[in-house]
């Protein structure tokens, strides 16, 4: 059962990393416009240099 | 009539009810300002942001060609698409106008619009979503990392490791239901305070009674903790939460965008110059220039020009008036031919159209005294939980003898059981899914309440004029000799008269050439007159072409002495025969109050099979007849779009209105009709119906879980595991049957 120690802190650090992940895309304001993200991937108006 | 089509959307359109965000000079007086100044403060307020509607963007490519073509523009610093809210964003210099921008568009094949950035700001940061969707993340991590330690504890863990893993899951559970709570915690506080018991005092108390005997259980190690319980109806309730606080916010933000593309402006007369301003900056004593086709942005009277008015919105009559100097006119009518200069006497707050205020206010209090089905389900159940909880509580002190950590413990089972998981979810999960349904047929649900109360509805009335009608007139018969028809045509060529401009429609479309009329002229408030064949010709009012009135809408033709009269009559909007049949096959009861002559309302009424019918109702009328519909205890659908249905929308049980309708009368109704096709009012008719049926089923689902699971808790038999599984099922079961909505 030793083996607890190590895998609980590896697993809620790993959901940890997930939850911030989620924090950070939603104050980045990356849920305000899901379609136009959706279809901004397929543009290639960018591909050749990143947008100034 | 001939607004609603197509000039609802002319900007300079009056203000009507949306906020208005500079305040009105508080003494007309002191508007003595040296012109000049008052010029560079009115252009001033338009620098800065310019928000574009494009109702047409659905496509990278679309996204690409807008950002590009506004980029190029001189002075435009950014541009930005929001495809989700089909608007752009344009950071630009001051110079740079939105009617050039909109050019620009146009250029590449984009339709666009001008939005009012001042009623948008508030959707803009939506923090109220973003606050709950971050509770509503935090709570489904602690939710997950719980539920597996919980599944360790269920499948037989022992001892030291169940009580390591209680103490891991409290260390998880109690920061978080402090931080996802709070919503509930804070209006059960609100709802405590106020005296009433809300759904959310039961929740917070299961929320706070599950946690703290969970931690005092796992302090004794002991062998029940109901952390995940606790986490789980957190997560479950702000779902909830969350789908309706969306639906309202979407609801919201295109009614806000409805009333934000009617940019409230108009052209003030500073020292003989035309200045664009701001309809808040306007004063009573101002001379505005009202040009052919707008909108009269405030209540004056016409001291330069002559032109005829379109008074539909305001009154319902098809007919339009003459204006010349000293006629009065009101904000909202539409001024039709000649280009009228009027003296302001009130403007913004103190407009005709602002008076609909207080209509407005008395309707949103006696919406608000409608008890929803959600409310009336809480009002059954919270007193209910808190009595089983409590004798649960009673009789367990008092079959152990006083073993306080049991009763506790068995209590606090029995209310995370009974927690409205899946009532929390009945109601939200049905409404957002059929108002999605509705808003693909192009209806926008604005209150929450109005699905349920429409389901509940018996009788259907209408307005005719711009409601069942579109307000575009056309050609009722072509009985005239076909040189007359010629000349007409050729006279009505040269007037955008909405008359004029039917009756060119009419002779193309009978194949008839328009005959060479030379030197046209326009009477403006007269109408056409032109040289044929050596002769003087006149097209317009019947006393200019010295001819007799006829009692329908009609214009005159002047040909060699003799007069011809051509009528008119007005265009149906489509889909509208199709919802009145579908109405009707429902079972409803249809009326026809219109405030026009009798004459076309009797046509429009045999032509879509309305047997009820009445002519040249007044507004004041329109809502008594409600009242009296409503006082036998029949529950009144109003379907209307002008400033004379305003009072009867408020009045009755649930009302519709175009969204070509005046911004008073949307504002007072509880679903705009987005399109043009009346049909989707049969459809929300019976998805309205369909919905209150599965919110009913939901309870009944919700509350079958708790038939079977209450007596076990009550019993003492409820595990957490129990517990877990009672709530996550009903919950998910709840949602799919919402789902099921057709």
């Amino acid at each position: 059962m030793e083996i607890l120690t190590i895998l609980i802190p590896v697993s809620l650090f790993l959901g940890g990393i997930g939850l911030l992940a989620f924090l950070w895309a939603m104050k980045s304001k990356q849920f305000d416009d899901p379609d136009g993200d959706a279809e901004r991937i397929l543009t290639k108006d960018w591909d050749d240099r990143p947008k100034p | 009539m001939t607004v609603v089509g197509d000039f609802g959307r002319v900007p300079g359109l009056a203000p009507g009810l949306a906020p208005v965000s500079a305040p009105v000079s508080a003494c007309p007086a002191c508007a003595v300002v040296p012109a000049a100044e008052r010029i560079a403060a009115m252009r001033a307020e338009r620098d800065g942001r310019i928000m574009l509607s494009l109702p047409l963007a659905h496509c990278a490519a679309c996204i690409s060609t807008v950002e590009g073509a506004l980029q190029r523009v001189d002075g435009v610093r950014s541009a930005r698409v929001n495809l989700t809210l089909k608007r752009v964003s344009v950071e630009a210099a001051p110079d740079v106008t939105a009617a050039a921008l909109i050019a620009v568009l146009a250029a590449e094949g984009q339709e666009a619009h001008e939005l009012d950035p001042g009623l948008l700001s508030a959707t803009e940061t939506d923090r109220q979503g973003r606050d709950l969707l971050m509770r509503l993340g935090v709570a489904f991590f602690s939710m997950m990392n719980v539920m597996l330690l919980s599944v360790a504890v269920w499948s037989g863990a022992e001892a030291a490791t169940r009580d390591l893993f209680h103490w891991i899951s409290a260390a998880i559970a109690l920061p978080t239901v402090i931080f996802a709570g709070q919503p509930f915690f804070k209006s059960a506080w609100a709802s405590l305070r106020a005296g009433r018991l809300g759904m959310d005092v039961p929740i917070s108390l299961a929320l706070i009674l599950a946690t703290s005997i969970s931690i005092f259980e796992t302090w004794m190690a002991g062998h029940q903790a109901y952390f995940d319980a606790a986490v789980m109806l957190c997560f479950f309730l702000l779902a909830g939460r969350y789908l309706d606080h969306r639906t309202r916010a979407i609801a919201r933000s295109a009614a806000e965008e409805l009333a934000a593309l009617e940019v409230p402006r108009a052209l003030v007369l500073v020292d003989g110059a035309e200045v664009e301003t701001a309809i808040s900056a306007v004063v009573p004593g101002d001379l505005v220039l009202v040009r052919p086709g707008a909108r009269m942005p405030v209540d004056g009277v016409v001291i330069r020009g002559a032109s005829e008015v379109d008074r539909s919105l305001l009154t319902g009559e098809t007919l339009p008036v003459r204006a010349g100097t000293g006629t009065v006119v009101s904000a909202g009518e539409v001024n039709l031919t000649g280009p009228l200069t009027l003296r302001v006497t009130a403007a913004g707050k103190d407009s005709s159209l602002h008076r609909m205020a207080d209509l407005v206010a008395v309707a949103e209090g006696a919406k608000t005294r409608y008890t929803s089905l959600a409310d009336r389900a809480a009002k059954l159940y919270s007193p209910l939980v808190h009595i089983l909880s409590f004798s649960a509580f009673g009789y367990w002190m008092w079959a152990t003898g006083g073993d306080l950590r049991h009763a506790i413990n068995i209590s606090a089972a029995v209310l995370i059981i009974t927690c409205p998981c899946a009532l929390g979810l009945a109601v939200p999960a049905v409404i957002t899914s059929a108002s999605g349904k509705l808003f693909r047929k192009g209806l926008l649900i604005k209150h929450g309440t109005a699905l349920e109360r429409l389901a509940e509805v018996d009788t259907v009335i209408f307005d005719k004029t711009g409601t069942l009608t579109l307000g575009v007139p056309e050609l009722a018969a072509l009985d005239q000799p076909d040189a007359a028809i010629a000349v007409a045509a050729a006279l009505a060529a040269g007037s955008s008269h909405p008359l004029a401009r039917a009756l060119a429609d009419g002779a193309t479309a009978a194949g008839i050439v328009p005959a060479a009329v030379s030197d046209i002229r326009e009477a403006p408030g007269h109408g056409v007159e032109g040289l044929w064949q050596g002769g003087r010709v006149r097209l317009g009012r019947a006393d200019w072409c010295g001819a007799e009135s006829m009692a329908a809408t009609a214009t005159y033709l002047a040909l060699d002495g003799a007069t011809h009269a051509f009528a008119f009559s007005d265009r149906p909007r489509p889909g509208a025969a199709e919802a009145v049949g579908a109405l009707k096959a429902a079972g409803m009861r249809i009326e026809l109050l219109s405030g026009d002559s009798e004459a076309p309302v009797r046509d429009l009424a045999a032509r879509l099979g309305i047997s009820d019918w009445r002519a040249g109702v007044l507004p004041a009328e329109k809502a008594a007849r409600v009242t009296a519909l409503t006082a036998e205890g029949r529950k009144v659908l109003m379907v209307g779009d002008g400033l004379n249905d305003t009072a009867a929308l408020a009045a009755a049980h649930v009302s519709i209105s175009p969204a070509t309708a005046l911004d008073a009368a949307r504002v007072a109704s509880d679903i705009v009709l987005l399109g043009q096709d009346m049909s989707p009012i049969a459809d929300a008719v019976r998805i309205g119906r369909q919905s209150a049926r599965r919110m009913v089923e939901n309870f009944v689902i919700s509350g079958g879980y708790n038939v079977v699971a209450v007596p076990l808790a009550l019993a003492g038999a409820a595990t957490p595991l129990a517990a877990a599984l009672a709530m996550s099922l009903s919950s998910i079961t709840v949602s799919l049957n919402a789902m099921r909505l057709k």
